[in-house]
């Protein structure tokens, strides 16, 4: 899924120019959705983290003699298709839908700001050819070239991890650049120039401050596309294989539940929306003087 | 009810991001009366469009009208219901605005906009709309009045749309018009045309106005009155003689004093002509655009220029928007390499190119541009931005890099506390001082100023220019001044070239006190406002005529 | 004036012709690095090394691969497809039927997307900081936030398992009757309906509001105009381009909406074909459903930056 409007820099308007100086400091106010969608990233971020720690029962054992069982106590999200303990399955599920995803985002997002800063600054040929070979890669859809590496590959945790870091490195590149390019026409980047500072401090010191806060935000929404076409991916049985599950492929396994509405196939997919809302929603209420593309 | 404008006791409160309520204008008081022009003067920030606003009952997003009445023409505009308000806008007061370029809708033709106040008010049939408004553009003075309306806002000048925009406020025969720094954006000579024009329309049709400005001697020209604020508060009001020769307020008279720069001490040039020039440029041409069959860029901005820059001495180049003078400091700065001639600079060609240039001649020449808000990091601390040029051209570190940015913030009057804050932190002259020491640090034989002083408040600017003198005695520096503004270039330069259409049309020496000699110079030098208020009604030049000799 | 319109958009024509040679490289030699001889899988293991050598000369395997890159992009221009590795059928005839399903998928989905999300987005953005607006938002928050699969499942357990309303898993293929024709359809178009609907109201309401903030809204305001007249004279003539743009680009989502769907549903579409092709290897017809899918989104992109620039008054 790709939201083109988010993943554009939003134009900064001189209308809050006015009160700009008075108000320095009062933007870094956090709200009370803002606050509630970061609590349950936090909460999810735990869970995967201290899986093995906290589940109550083993993923792979099977303790319920009926198949697809109702929430009850012991079994407190029920039963899978093969009488696992679902609760057991969704915190490892946990592991794997934010630890790929995380991964996979760190990575695409790393390349794509660095090469999107690059071309900004280089301008030129450089620019020309990279922008052109990343916007071509960006006219695949994403669904389909995942596919088409699992047609080709097969499906692994780690080629999962890269196929989606790049089906996102465009994105990630054209965000950065588009921020960068427009720091790049300020006069303290000439300043610079003509002082005969180099790519490198030109990007680090120059660039990379101004930008950090809107791209942080942005890799935020990249991290919710990852988890939603890694689950996509898991869903149609190309993303994580068995006997590993993430909450796609929770999702797949007991969709011969959907009929009766089984908790086990309700339940992953509750954990997937609570975890991509509360990401979007903590994003869309960050205080406006991060998601703003410079601190003017 | 005597007068068209009570404003009593008026209050505006801004609420910030974090929920903070702020005065904006803390309770003003004011009469208009029918055919008055009443001028709010005073630097950015001190609420004088704000306060013009109130009259049309409109506070900027995140404002609004706190307390107090705003009575015109017998309506209280700040406690009128919206539907109310909005009938009165357009018929009763207009407003024109200060950059009409962005207050026409780029997507009808500009007929259309004019005429719209009175379709929405249902004032006349279209077509008696379409003849008044003809006639308007006529009284105006614009160019082809019968065919300008049929075109989109991007086909027509600034300087017309300007004349536009008023056409658009008269259409519904308001009793008030709000003009909000109209002319701040154009070039002198096309701000006494449109002045003009203004002063003649308003005067035929009996309208009180209300004239925004920053600008003393524009103001002076058209005003009856002025009214001067400074954060939010009255200092002072009074009849435009009585405020021009008797200032009462300490902040009028700054303002005055602002406007009569210290041009002493400069009589003569300081060093002997015979040394070699620092700078000399011989017929350089630079443009923008890709490279055409001839070698050339596409557009050619500065076309074959020659000039010298003397040892300690200071040259000033003065022409309007769009006649060469920033391409020209950027060639010489080898931001835009130029495409021919060369640049000679201490005794040696250097490149076009910047690339191309030694660590050395980078050190010695430095440019300083005109916005501090974009020339400065808003992530870096002061002390991270001064620092640089230091480690990075003299290999300063530590304790030794400390000590300079302090002797640096000292060489441009600022404290040194303000070390550690970040750009947003600091004033707009503040800024403008870090720019500068920022060039300083570098300790370079020559500095172009690319209009430094332009988006400075007129006060601001008269000190940075008094430092700048300073500094240069101290320091044996020299600048290019580059400037639109001739009171500025003349306060501080030696020598002034006069650039129009790319290439230079005259050298003046102010030392020399003569008049100038070339049909373009003396357009552009007769055009500067003066204070004295029958300055635009005497003056006798015709701008059309002139630009084509 | 206008003699820049048409070099613009020639340029941009030529930019994606451009982006479709990348892509159809990338396609190509993707799917052809896979493990495996082609001839061998065609003939099954029990041929005769003659018989595999026969066919790889036949379908020139042993070419160098721009070689037959350069064979594989002629053949599409002809319409030849190839053969499916599967069931050797030609590639030509296992689309067409399906790709007839999937546009009329696609076809049914926009008809009901775009006016609804157009009518939602411009109004949101003409009450911005109302509860109706933000309603709104959160709605389409929410939305995006979900995979379709989730809001599928969502559908059915809704209308499916609790109202009874429709037909679940199974996508029966009776469409003699109106009725019918909706019943089968309902549930996979409301599926995308939802998808395409949140990311189109979003940026509509963004590009509404960016041009609700300009100064000559402003100015309109100022001259007495009336709210509806701000947002239908002044805002919306110059927000036209950003919507159109954003509607195209929304309606890519539905390329890969579909692949879910029809997955979910049963629907016999190119989608389908192409998921089922995966998991059989079958690589001529994976690559010509991903030229399919990637020319529809190139259409989709072009078209969206093509009414960006007829649309911008500046141009004209």
């Amino acid at each position: 899924m790709k939201t083109h409007s988010s993943t554009e820099p939003r134009a900064s308007t001189g209308s809050r120019a006015s009160t700009g100086s008075l108000t320095a400091w009062s933007g870094y106010r956090i709200n009370l959705v803002g606050l509630a969608a970061f609590s349950v990233v936090l909460f999810w971020a735990l869970v995967a983290l201290f899986a093995p720690y906290i589940t109550p029962h083993s993923v792979g054992e099977m303790i319920d003699l009926d198949y697809f069982g109702p929430m009850r106590p012991g079994l407190w999200l029920g039963s899978d298709y093969l009488g696992r303990d679902m609760l057991s399955r969704i915190i490892y599920g946990a592991r794997y839908t934010v630890g790929i995803s995380l991964a996979a985002v760190s990575i695409a997002c790393f390349t794509g700001v660095v090469l999107g800063m690059t071309s900004a600054v280089l301008r030129g040929p450089v620019d020309m050819v990279v922008s052109r070979i990343l916007d071509a890669m960006n006219s695949i859809p994403s669904k389909l070239f995942g596919l088409m590496v699992v047609a080709a590959v097969g499906s692994s945790i780690p080629v999962l991890i890269l196929t989606l870091s790049v089906i996102y490195v465009p994105g990630a590149y054209r965000f950065s650049r588009a921020l960068a390019i427009n720091i790049d026409t300020m006069d303290f980047i000439m300043v610079a120039r003509i002082r005969g500072e180099r790519l490198p401090y030109l990007i680090a010191s120059e660039i990379l401050p101004n930008i950090i806060g809107p791209v942080l935000a942005d890799l935020g929404l990249r991290f919710v596309f990852i988890v939603l076409l890694l689950s996509g991916l898991s869903f149609l049985g190309l993303g994580v294989q068995p006997p590993y599950a993430d909450w796609g492929a929770l999702v797949r396994e007991n969709i011969g539940g959907l009929p009766f509405a089984a908790p086990a196939v309700i339940v992953p997919s509750l954990a997937i929306a609570t975890l991509t809302i509360s990401v979007n929603l903590l994003i869309d209420n960050l205080p406006q003087k991060i998601r703003d593309r410079s601190a003017s | 009810m005597t007068n068209l404008v009570e404003i009593r006791a008026l209050t505006v409160e801004a609420t910030t991001d974090s929920g903070r309520k702020i005065q904006i204008l803390k309770g003003i008081d004011l009469d208009i009366a029918a055919g008055e022009t009443v001028a709010f003067i005073g630097e950015s920030g001190s609420g004088k469009t704000t306060a013009a606003m109130t009259l049309l009952g409109h506070a900027r997003p995140g404002c609004r009208i706190s307390g107090g009445t705003v009575k015109v023409d017998g309506h209280d505009m700040a406690t009128l219901p919206e539907k109310e308000r909005a009938a009165l806008r357009g018929t009763t007061v207009a407003y024109v605005p200060q950059s009409a370029a962005a207050a026409f809708n780029p997507a009808s033709t500009i007929m259309d906009q004019v005429i719209e106040v009175t379709r929405i008010h249902r004032l006349m049939p279209p077509d008696e709309a379409r003849r008044r408004a003809v006639a308007l553009f006529r009284a105006l003075s614009l160019p082809d009045p019968d065919g300008i309306g049929d075109r989109y806002p991007h086909q027509v000048s600034g300087g017309q749309l300007q004349r536009l925009a008023a056409a658009m406020a008269l259409i519904g025969d308001p009793k008030v018009v709000i003009f909000d720094e109209p002319t701040t954006a154009l070039d002198v000579t096309t701000q006494v045309e449109v002045l003009r024009a203004f002063k003649a329309v308003t005067a035929q049709h009996r309208i009180a106005c209300v004239y925004v400005s920053h600008d003393l001697a524009v103001v002076a020209q058209i005003a009856d009155r002025i009214m001067v604020l400074r954060n939010g508060a009255v200092q002072e009001t009074g009849s435009v003689h009585d405020i021009l020769t008797r200032p009462a307020h300490p902040y009028t008279q700054e303002l005055l004093h602002a406007f009569h720069p210290d041009t002493g001490g400069r009589e003569a040039l300081p060093v002997a002509d015979s040394a070699a020039p620092l700078l000399e440029i011989n017929t350089l041409s630079a443009g923008y655009g890709p490279p055409q069959s001839n070698g050339q860029p596409l557009v050619l901005a500065v076309k074959g220029v020659s000039l010298q820059v003397k040892r300690g001495t200071n040259l000033g180049i003065i022409g309007e928007s769009g006649c060469g003078k920033s391409t020209l400091a950027r060639a010489i700065a080898g931001i835009l390499p130029a495409c021919k001639g060369d640049i000679q600079f201490n005794g040696k060609e250097l490149w076009h190119s910047a690339r191309q240039r030694s660590h050395d001649q980078l050190r010695d020449l430095q440019i300083v541009f005109q916005h501090a808000d974009t020339a400065l990091n808003p992530a870096k601390s002061i002390e991270d931005i001064l620092g640089r040029p230091l480690t990075f051209y003299h290999g300063l570190r530590g304790k030794a890099r400390d000590a300079r940015v302090d002797a640096l913030l000292d060489m441009v009057r600022l404290p040194r506390a303000l070390r550690h804050r970040r750009p947003a932190e600091l004033s707009g002259g503040q800024k403008q001082r870090v720019n500068f020491a920022r060039a300083l640090a570098a300790e370079p034989k020559l500095i172009l100023c690319d209009e430094i002083t332009s988006a400075l408040d007129t006060v601001v600017a008269a000190a940075v220019i008094d430092l700048l003198k300073e500094l240069q005695r101290e320091l044996g520096l020299s600048y290019v001044f580059i400037s639109h503004d001739l009171s500025v270039i003349e306060a501080i330069c030696d020598e002034i070239v006069v650039m129009y259409r790319g290439q230079t049309v005259e050298t003046i020496i102010p030392a020399d006190r003569q008049p100038p000699q070339h049909p373009y110079s003396q357009l552009l030098f007769s055009s500067v406002p003066k204070l004295d208020p029958t300055w635009l009604d005497t003056l006798n030049i015709d701008a059309d005529r002139m630009r084509v000799a | 004036m206008t003699s820049r319109v048409p070099s613009l958009i020639l340029g941009r024509l030529l930019i994606a012709l451009v982006t479709l040679t990348i892509v159809s490289f990338a396609v190509f030699f993707a799917t052809t690095l896979l493990p495996g001889d082609t001839a061998t899988i065609l003939l099954g293991q029990a041929a005769t090394p003659e018989a595999i050598a026969g066919l790889r000369t036949a379908m020139h395997l042993d070419d160098p691969a721009l070689l037959r890159f350069v064979y594989w992009i002629g053949g599409l221009f002809r319409g030849d497809l190839g053969t499916s590795y599967a069931n050797h059928m030609p590639v030509a005839t296992l689309i067409s039927g399906r790709l007839a399903n999937t546009l009329k998928l696609a076809g049914l989905t926009t008809l009901v997307s775009v006016p609804l999300a157009l009518t939602l987005g411009i109004t949101a953005a003409m009450w911005r900081r109302t509860l109706y607006d933000r309603i709104v938002t959160i709605a389409t928050i929410g939305v995006i936030s979900v995979p379709e699969f989730v809001l599928a499942t969502l559908a059915v357990l809704v209308f499916a398992v609790y109202l009874k309303w429709l037909p679940a898993l199974s996508f029966t293929y009776n469409v003699d009757s109106f009725s019918g024709l909706l019943r089968a359809y309902a549930m996979p178009v409301i599926t995308l309906t939802f998808g395409v609907s949140a990311q189109m109201i979003r940026m509509t309401r963004a590009a509404v509001i960016e041009t609700l903030n300009t100064p000559y809204v402003e100015m309109a305001l100022l001259k007495g105009a009336s709210r509806p007249r701000m947002v239908l004279r002044h805002a919306l003539p110059n927000a036209l381009g950003p919507i159109s743009n954003a509607v195209a680009l929304s309606l890519s989502y539905l390329l890969g909406g579909v692949i879910i769907v029809e997955t979910i549903f049963n629907y016999p579409g190119i989608a389908k074909l192409m998921v089922d092709a995966v998991s059989t290897r079958d690589l001529p017809l994976i690559q010509s459903c991903a030229m399919i899918f990637c020319f529809g989104y190139l259409i989709l992109i072009t078209t969206a930056d093509i009414v960006a620039i007829l649309s911008n008054p500046r141009l004209r």
